[in-house]
């Protein structure tokens, strides 16, 4: 299972209790670790309200999850 | 150039980087924190960014701006961090040759900073809550992972395959 790194910023960083965390994952895709990772500890945004981005850059929810890929969801944003 | 900052905005030194001898128009706009939103009194705000994402997105509108508007320099900035009411929050501003490019160029950056920024902001209230704006979910719970989002999701921000 490829071992990818998340980060994770706002209400996802407080649910999480952590800034970021090295896994193992069966996951393909962003979609797909996402709705592993809610359920696993009850995020409260659904998968249709995050996007995803990998190595600092906005990628397709169906991308490719690769060995060693940094991934952020980003929870709706709330600039200005 | 849009830059993320962790420490208080100058707008003076910000508006000086603009000046052009070209120019006859200078439109800034400053977003300050207020202190109600929604009807609830705001106590203070977090603001929190994914920095390097933050600021390429926000370069990327910057270009866009420079294409569509015939101006000759544009800014912003955003803050992070703790803010109290009145601080400011974010800066943008445009120089052009005529103001109507320059106000033109500053709304769009603005409008579309907020939309597609990666920047996320904590209200505390005056009741002792706070909340993540446009976080709200009415009770999902992670049994409903994947399935129909809110009916108040911005279509943008919907992690759908497919979608960018």
């Amino acid at each position: 299972m490829p071992s990818v790194t998340v980060q994770y910023f706002a209400i996802l960083r407080e649910q999480r209790g952590l800034v970021s965390e090295q896994l193992s994952t069966s996951a393909a895709t962003p979609l797909a670790l996402y709705r592993e990772l809610r359920a696993r500890h009850n995020f409260t945004l659904p998968a249709d309200r995050v996007r995803a981005a990998i190595d600092g850059e906005f990628v397709k929810s169906d991308a490719p999850l690769r060995e060693g890929a940094n991934v952020v969801f980003i929870p709706p944003v709330a600039g200005g | 150039m849009f830059k993320i900052s962790s420490v208080p905005l100058e707008p003076g030194a910000l508006n000086g980087a603009l000046l052009d001898a070209r120019a006859g128009a200078c439109v800034t706009f400053e977003g300050w924190v207020r202190n109600e939103n929604e009807g609830r009194a705001v106590r203070a705000l977090d603001y929190e960014a994914f920095a390097e994402l933050a600021e390429r997105e926000g370069n990327r509108i910057i270009a866009e701006a420079r294409e569509k508007f015939q101006i000759l320099a544009v800014a912003g900035v955003h803050r992070t961090g703790a803010l109290q009411i009145g601080d400011l929050a974010v800066w943008v501003g445009v120089v052009a040759a005529h103001r109507g490019a320059a106000f033109d160029a500053c709304r769009y950056v603005i409008d579309e900073a907020k939309a597609r920024v990666p920047i996320w902001k904590k209200e505390h209230y005056a009741d002792g809550t706070s909340e993540w704006i446009n976080c709200a979910t009415r009770g999902e719970h992670a049994s409903s992972a994947g399935g129909p989002g809110s009916p108040n999701s911005p279509h943008r921000t919907g992690m759908r395959p497919g979608s960018p």
